[in-house]
């Protein structure tokens, strides 16, 4: 799948001098805009990328939005609801909710982005070569995954965890591996695909290298699925991340930290709701929104095949 | 023929709504079809062929509706009716045959159930009276073996087969109107010629009257009466057959007549005339004459005047305003005239370039068993080429040609290494080169290029062209590296396009220019040897015939050595020098050109010459046809591995002697045990 445009392709609107290095840039920005007018075009791409746009903006912005610190304590108010002044009131240690919803924001915007990065690093490391060659290499690789796959992912990610102890790092390296072979299959029959093509074989009759036909010639042709998965990817981390937290295995107290404060709030639920609440509501509008993106994206780039 | 008149159009127009805009597809179509006759409609991709067909049984698709004009079926309207309705008359009185009849047919249902399936929906009878007439109608096709067949899966049967079921499940219900939508373009010609006989039987048997879409004159020539040559949505002349052929007016007719190669001409008597541009989109449709931009003869009125479609002499009616021009003295068409000589070859030398002593390219099959993969069962193999020798001389072209199947382009993959030859040696200029690609040197690599067939995979979407051809002259370091834009520049030039196309991603070309591109990043290192795969075959004919133009020039410029792999004879007519004539690995008869396309033949090549469709509705339609599907390569027949299809089979000998090519005066040789006369007497 590629990133089509969507104006007509017949249209050559540049008959400019060609060889001028200003060309390459105005081609470059004609990509995004042709990137940007295919999710104008998608509604649910765009619902999607706006509700993720209004978290990283308040993610961004988190110590401008708010006065309070999230570690900030005030013992005379305690799982107090909503007021003026904590506008989604404050938890069993008097930290202000909305504070710490904003600053958990930013861990989960940055964890779960850099964690999937990895995955999809590791990912594209195993499954090129797997799918590029075939025979006794994609044998070992995939039967190693699929070991890994055989897995329940939560348990897997408990399993790492405990072994290396509670960290944000730790967090990263267990949804890295966790991602990994999902990744790595998608590569690989992408690859197993694009491999088949002539402009690989043409590749080939100039003798390029095995690693320049993997890298510049088919890779760069993966990029739209990978795109779309690495979205919904970032969503599912996410949702992994709330998960470990509400475990106790995500970040260690007191940072502030989606799933943390379900697992905090969620035996004092009957007496203040709202931070279990608004925690959930936000994990569960990101995964939305990332996954609205990527399917909005998905279909239509699909559309114009 | 009976006067009665089955479909009526009347100026048809079909629209698609898209985001953006609403486009016209199809504009003011009519013609009517009486009951016997078959209307040909005609056209390059995208003039709108299969728009009018799928609206006739109301299959636009959600964004596609009939903006204006009738369709008439028998008498009445088959707009606005209810789908119930229309579902009662489709499978029943209206049919369809498919191009691709793999995709036609559901894989999972045994034929006779799929067949039976459209009796019983439409006229309620019992199965077992279904699988009757599904029998009946199986043996109407000449199926062979049409009791097996009833209970095999489609997976089973081979192309021309599927499309033999596909054409008796069309008759089943004995419907008054048949629609073919190029049901032969994805078979292969000697298939083809067959299915072509067969429709042309049913069609006299059963006086249906028959809708027939096709991109290929020569096929319309054998099966129509009539013939519609439709333009980018208007039909631009509509005539029976025999006026069509021999006094087209209008001139996009005449140029897809004259872009055709002729199997009938030697090597450098024609030159092809290519239609040049392209079809315009239905939304960038020209002032004026339509086909102006496109047409050699267009004049000033032609760009602002839009012709109607009148009728110039009896039944002929053409949409063109110099029309009266061509039908008084200013003849501009004549059969004869199709086109001018081209330039005779240099003079050729005898150094000898490539040489193939008895390579075999073999596939294993992967093991199916425990036993198998443990070493323990004997490993089978695909014998795609078993044992050819050939000689290619510098400054020659050796045309291959096949049905498919016969391993021609696993040869071609065997030469540049793409594939690893099991056994065999090749020498190239005095090297050896039975090592595949990997284990080749730069130099080597360098002088064996490569043009593929598929347009659309031919280049990498994520660069643009120039970026594609510079990296070949990076890596053999054809140019100093300040240089490269100045000769990429210059290739582009070569192949008829210009330096603006550096930029240009390979989607914002069309399919012809994809081709072009790829023939210059082939003749960028330029190689001593390019192999050319199908090269057109995957193209329109309009712009088949620039590519070939394009490839003979640059084989009589700068003297390459080319391997043409194609499965139309007349393309490789027009541009080999010498031919090889493949059927299941094996060569069965080479020789220079013209002794191939001259008697004594090979059984086969006879067949594959008699199979040629050929745009004279005149010619009788030939004898020499092949039934059935290639044989396996695993398990080849025995003998002369022709023998199970060669209607010439003299008896036992065939059957246990491997025939061995001979030599039949100069460098002729054919493998066959018929003796020279009887080769002499075979007419194609």
């Amino acid at each position: 799948m590629t990133i089509q445009s969507t104006t007509n392709p017949e249209i050559h609107s540049k008959p400019s001098a060609p060889f001028d290095l200003g060309f390459r840039v105005s081609q470059t920005w004609k990509k995004i805009r042709e990137f940007l007018e295919l999710i104008w075009a998608s509604p649910t791409a765009m619902i999607g990328l706006a509700i993720v746009l209004i978290w990283v903006f308040l993610a961004i912005f988190a110590p401008l939005l708010t006065k309070y610190s999230p570690l900030e304590q005030d013992y005379k108010f305690i799982n107090k609801p909503p007021t003026a002044d904590h506008i989604l009131g404050t938890d069993h240690l008097g930290r202000d909710v909305f504070s710490r919803l904003l600053f958990g924001a930013r861990t989960i915007l940055l964890l779960g982005p850099v964690s999937v990065f990895v995955a999809l690093l590791i990912g594209i490391m195993l499954g090129l070569p797997a799918g590029y060659y075939n025979g006794w290499i994609d044998e070992t690789i995939m039967r190693i995954l699929d070991a890994f796959m055989a897995f329940p992912t939560i348990l897997l990610y408990m399993i790492i965890i405990s072994a290396l102890g509670p960290s944000p790092l730790n967090v990263v390296i267990a949804i890295s591996i966790g991602g990994t072979p999902g990744i790595a299959r998608l590569v690989r029959a992408l690859t197993m695909d694009i491999r088949t093509r002539e402009y690989v074989k043409a590749a080939k009759l100039r003798g390029d290298s095995d690693f320049v036909i993997m890298v510049r010639e088919i890779l760069p042709n993966c990029r739209g699925p990978l795109i779309v998965d690495f979205l919904m990817r970032v969503g599912y981390a996410a949702f992994y991340i709330g998960t470990l937290g509400f475990l106790g295995l995500g970040l260690p107290p007191p940072t502030p930290d989606w799933g943390g404060m379900v697992q905090e709030g969620h035996t004092r639920m009957t007496a203040n709701i709202w931070p279990v609440l608004s925690a959930t509501l936000a994990i569960v509008s990101l995964v939305i929104g990332l996954n609205l993106f990527a399917d909005g994206l998905r279909e239509e780039s699909m559309r114009y095949q | 023929m009976s006067q009665e008149t089955v479909l009526k159009l009347e100026n048809l127009a079909i629209s698609y709504k898209t985001r953006k805009r609403v486009i016209d597809a199809v504009r003011d179509v009519s013609f009517t079809i009486q009951r016997g006759e078959n209307l040909g409609l005609v056209g390059e991709s995208g003039c709108g062929k299969s728009t009018v067909a799928y609206s006739i049984v109301n299959f636009l698709g959600p964004n596609g509706f009939v903006r204006n004009g009738n369709i008439i079926f028998k008498g009445e309207p088959l707009q606005n009716r209810p789908e119930r309705e229309l579902r009662r008359l489709r499978g029943a009185d209206i049919s369809m045959v498919y191009q691709e009849p793999m995709s036609a047919l559901n894989p999972t249902m045994r034929i006779q159930d799929q067949m039976a399936e459209s009796l019983i929906a439409h006229r309620g009878i019992s199965k077992k009276e279904a699988y009757g007439e599904v029998l009946e109608a199986l043996k109407r096709v000449y199926m062979p073996d049409a009791e097996g067949t009833m209970t095999r899966y489609p997976h089973q049967l081979s192309g021309g087969q599927q499309q033999r079921v596909l054409i008796a499940m069309a008759l089943l219900n004995n419907p008054s109107l048949l629609i073919m939508d190029e049901p032969t373009t994805a078979l292969d010609v000697t298939v083809e010629a067959a299915v072509l006989d067969l429709i042309a039987e049913l069609q006299e048997q059963f006086q249906t009257a028959t809708l027939y879409i096709s991109h290929n004159m020569g096929v319309v020539a054998r099966v129509s009466h009539k013939v519609a040559v439709m333009y980018a949505g208007e039909i631009v002349e509509l005539s029976d057959a025999k006026t069509i052929f021999h006094r087209p007016l209008h001139p996009y007719t005449m140029g897809l007549m004259k872009c055709l190669p002729d199997v009938d001409a030697p090597k450098g008597t024609r030159k092809l005339h290519p239609i040049t541009g392209r079809v315009p989109a239905p939304d960038q449709l020209p002032n004026g004459c339509i086909f102006s931009p496109r047409c050699e003869f267009a004049q000033t009125g032609c760009f602002e005047t839009h012709p109607i479609l009148r009728e110039i002499e009896n039944g002929h009616q053409v949409r063109c305003l110099r029309a009266d021009e061509w039908l008084g003295e200013k003849r501009i068409w004549s059969g004869e005239d199709i086109g001018e000589p081209c330039v005779e070859r240099a003079g050729e030398s005898t150094q000898q370039l490539l040489s193939l002593d008895k390579i075999k390219v073999y596939y294993p099959i992967p093991f199916k068993t425990v036993r198998g993969f443990f070493g323990l069962e004997k490993r089978e193999y695909v014998r795609a080429v078993d044992g050819i020798s050939l000689q290619i001389k510098k400054g020659r072209t050796l045309g291959v040609v096949g049905e498919s199947g016969c391993g021609k382009s696993s040869v071609a993959r065997a030469i540049v290494g793409l594939e690893a030859i099991y056994s065999g040696k090749m020498d190239f200029l005095g090297l050896d080169i039975s090592k595949p690609l990997n284990k080749r040197n730069i130099a080597t690599i360098r002088q064996m290029q490569m043009v593929f067939q598929d347009p659309n995979s031919v280049l990498n979407p994520s660069y643009c062209v120039g970026d594609q051809i510079a990296f070949t002259l990076k890596r053999f370091r054809t140019v100093a590296r300040d240089q490269i834009q100045t000769e990429v520049e210059r290739l582009l030039c070569a192949v008829k396009l210009d330096e603006s196309y550096y930029y240009r991603m390979p989607r914002q070309l069309s399919g012809g220019e994809k081709q072009r591109i790829g023939i210059a990043r082939a003749i960028a290192s330029n190689p001593a040897l390019l192999i050319c795969d199908e090269p057109v075959s995957a193209l329109d004919v309009s712009v088949q015939a620039a590519i070939l133009n394009l490839l003979l020039e640059i084989q009589t410029s700068q003297d390459t050595t080319m391997i043409l792999i194609s499965h139309d004879l007349s393309t490789v007519r027009f541009f080999s020098d010498d031919v090889a004539v493949m059927y299941l690995g094996k060569i069965m008869e080479i020789g220079d050109c013209e002794s191939i396309y001259q008697p004594p033949y090979h059984p086969y090549t006879a067949a594959l010459l008699a199979a040629v469709p050929r745009p004279n509705p005149d010619l009788q339609a030939t004898h020499v046809r092949l039934y059935g599907r290639v044989p396996s390569a695993v398990h080849p027949p025995s003998g002369c591995r022709f023998h199970t299809r060669c209607p010439f089979k003299i008896g036992e000998i065939c059957e246990t002697e491997e025939p061995m090519l001979r030599n039949l005066g100069g460098n002729h040789y054919i493998a066959c045990h018929l003796s020279d006369d009887e080769m002499n007497h075979i007419i194609p």
